[in-house]
């Protein structure tokens, strides 16, 4: 499945030579992509590789050190997040960051945010519009938590849920700022088997919803499921771009993080490396 | 509203309306009316610092300086320039709210201790204004010869008339300020409360809305300060020192922060024992404050009300309903 063509849309996100420095650490040394819409776009990579920091550059908490991001045709490195949450890019934490003592339901509620406008006035003198829009608000929440399973759990308290239910409730905030592109960082990270392949389905159901989805992840059986192309960094490089079979096949990949343990289970050496052609990758 | 908060604001509003009548009854209880009107106006000035601090979690030191922005704003010019208090009240709220955003810009972006900083500083600053501008304000000696208010043509005076007149002014700030806590406003100064970065990202404006609710306490305080302008008469800067801004969030924090029925009884408990016990430590006050800022921390870090609700609960065996906004 990992061959089929990707569409040649225009990019939905495109960033171009994005550097991050931290004093002296180098985060990312130029890395350089064109996502199209639609996608399942995974970014792999060992631990310090930089793609937490990647995500951060791109969602706004971090302006580049230089580079450009472009999200729907607009330059937005240096715009603060909510204005970029507001042009449709959404997001999740690896570290797990709701608003713990909220309950579910209003945690996704604040995903609603940029969506709605009533202000302290309308909010303090209940004007109508107010009261239509906040019933707006809580149904379109219940409406994502029964997309994602959570309803049952929805006037618990946050911080109460167990991790795995966390890491889905973050998804379905996310979703609720209604984003045209989703970033999800370790998702499956402390998800049990099972756990993890209702994760995909639901990462499926995102993408049949028409959203694109940049997708960091650890959990290879994951990435290869689920990705249409998959980014390597390696040391705050792109090491190797391709369908998620060029990427298992590729000898640099599986030297650098794959490692032996998946060339032994039958991830295969063709000796077809991409580094002749990286030129011509579609990434 | 649950009907549990909808019983407590009907009893509030009950309990207010005999207040006087009940007090008149005897000598010894009549002054308590006097006590309640200025715990009325503090509690405007708490209910907006409830917002800030307990719901959108920015603490300020300056809640005392807005307070004495209003107060001087309507001294100032009802008693040199015999305007109209009300026209004179309305001025001291936007040059209040105007002081707020100016200084809230820069200092918002400061966390934690630097906020308290930047915002202690800034109540300095207006306190040594109050001293040093003797010309307005009547510098240390104070300013004197404040009119009262007319409402519908009609002089407020007595005690009784003040007394409904500031809890009016409290009911609808309490009103609208719980109204805002139960919208996508209370809902974002919560989230920014538990994770900035992530409210950020959900596409909350961080900045600006901790500046609004920053403005929006400052024009509270400053309607207090207003109504105490005409209450009193006379205003001296000692009113309006840092120890004053330390007595406001005192009250937020023991009647409980994360809740404005909090912010009503800590303010009036506070008032009574500042009135009625604390004038023989006189200078030792602040110690006895401290004490009870300690105790509380150590057990009931959650404030009284907060406290109180779950005792209740308990004996009463209900179940804890979800969380609707907190207030
Ligand atoms: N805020 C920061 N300050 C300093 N160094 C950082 C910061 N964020 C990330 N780094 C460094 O940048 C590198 C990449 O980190 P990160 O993006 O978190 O990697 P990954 O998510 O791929 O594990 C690491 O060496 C990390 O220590
Ligand atoms: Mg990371």
């Amino acid at each position: 499945m990992g061959d089929r063509a990707v569409p040649d849309a225009s990019p939905v996100l495109e960033f171009h030579d994005v550097r991050m420095h931290f004093g002296g650490v180098t985060a990312l040394k130029g890395v350089s992509s064109r996502i199209p819409k639609g996608i399942i776009q995974s970014v792999i990579g060992p631990n310090g590789a930089g793609k937490t920091t990647l995500l951060n550059c791109i969602s706004g908490l971090l302006t580049p050190s230089s580079g450009s991001v472009v999200f729907r045709g607009e330059a937005v490195q240096g715009k603060p997040p909510h204005e970029i949450a507001r042009r449709g890019l959404s997001r999740t934490f690896q570290h797990v960051a709701l608003f713990p003592r909220m309950s579910v339901w209003e945690n996704v509620m604040v995903g609603r945010h940029a969506r709605t406008r009533a202000g302290f006035w309308a909010a303090g003198f209940r004007l109508p519009f107010m009261r239509a829009e906040e019933r707006r608000i809580r149904e379109d929440a219940e409406r994502w938590l029964e997309f994602v399973g959570l309803h049952p759990e929805k006037d618990l308290p946050a911080g109460a849920l167990p991790l795995g239910k966390q890491k889905i409730l973050e998804i379905a905030r996310a979703l609720a700022t209604d984003p045209v592109l989703i970033l999800l960082d370790e998702p499956a990270g402390g998800l049990n088997t099972r756990e993890t392949e209702e994760l995909g389905d639901l990462l499926k159901k995102i993408q049949a919803k028409g959203v694109t989805v940049v997708l960091v992840e650890h959990d290879m059986n994951l990435v290869m499921d689920i990705s249409d192309r998959v980014l390597v960094l390696h040391f705050g490089q792109v090491l190797a771009c391709g369908s998620p079979s060029e990427i298992k096949d590729n000898p640099e990949v599986i030297q650098a993080y794959l490692g032996e343990d998946w060339a032994e289970a039958g991830g295969g050496l063709t000796g077809n490396s991409l580094s002749g052609d990286r030129e011509d990758t579609p990434c | 509203m649950s009907s549990r908060e909808k019983t407590a604001f009907v009893g509030l509003t009950v309990f207010l309306a005999v207040f006087p009548w009940v007090s008149a009854l005897s000598r010894s209880f009549s002054h308590y009316v006097d006590v309640m009107i200025f715990a009325g106006i503090f509690s405007l000035v708490t209910i907006g610092l409830s917002l800030l601090m307990g719901f959108a979690g920015q603490i300020s030191l300056a809640q005392a300086a807005f307070f004495g922005i209003g107060a001087y704003g309507s001294g100032i010019l009802t008693g040199h320039f015999h305007w109209n208090p009300w026209a004179a009240m309305l001025a001291g709220v936007c040059v209040a709210a105007a002081v707020a955003w100016v200084v809230g810009v820069p200092a918002l972006r400061l966390k934690g201790h630097y906020l308290a900083m930047a915002t202690l500083g800034f109540g300095v600053i207006v306190h040594i204004v109050m001293n040093e501008e003797v010309d307005w304000t009547g510098g240390p000696s104070g300013l004197g010869g404040i009119p009262g208010i007319r409402l519908a043509g009609r002089k407020i005076s007595g005690d009784a008339a003040w007394f409904y007149l500031v809890w009016a002014f409290v009911l609808a700030a309490f009103l609208f300020s719980r109204h805002v806590l139960h919208s996508r406003v209370g809902r974002a100064l919560r989230a920014i409360h538990d994770d900035e970065k992530a409210a950020e990202a959900m596409g909350v404006p961080v900045s600006s809305l901790k500046v609004q609710v920053f403005v929006y306490s400052a024009v509270l305080a400053a309607v207090a300060g207003s109504l105490y302008a005409h209450y009193v008469s006379f205003l001296s800067p000692g009113s309006f020192d840092l120890m004053w801004s330390i007595r406001f969030v005192l009250m937020v924090v023991f009647g409980g922060m994360q809740s404005l029925w909090g912010a009503l009884v800590g303010t009036v408990l506070l008032t009574f024992v500042g009135n009625e016990w604390l004038q023989v430590f006189a200078d030792f006050e602040i110690l006895v404050y401290g004490g009870i800022l300690l105790v509380m921390a150590l057990f009931v870090p959650q404030g009284l009300v907060v406290w109180m609700d779950a005792f209740f609960r308990r004996r009463s065996r209900l179940q804890p309903t979800p969380s609707d906004g907190g207030s």
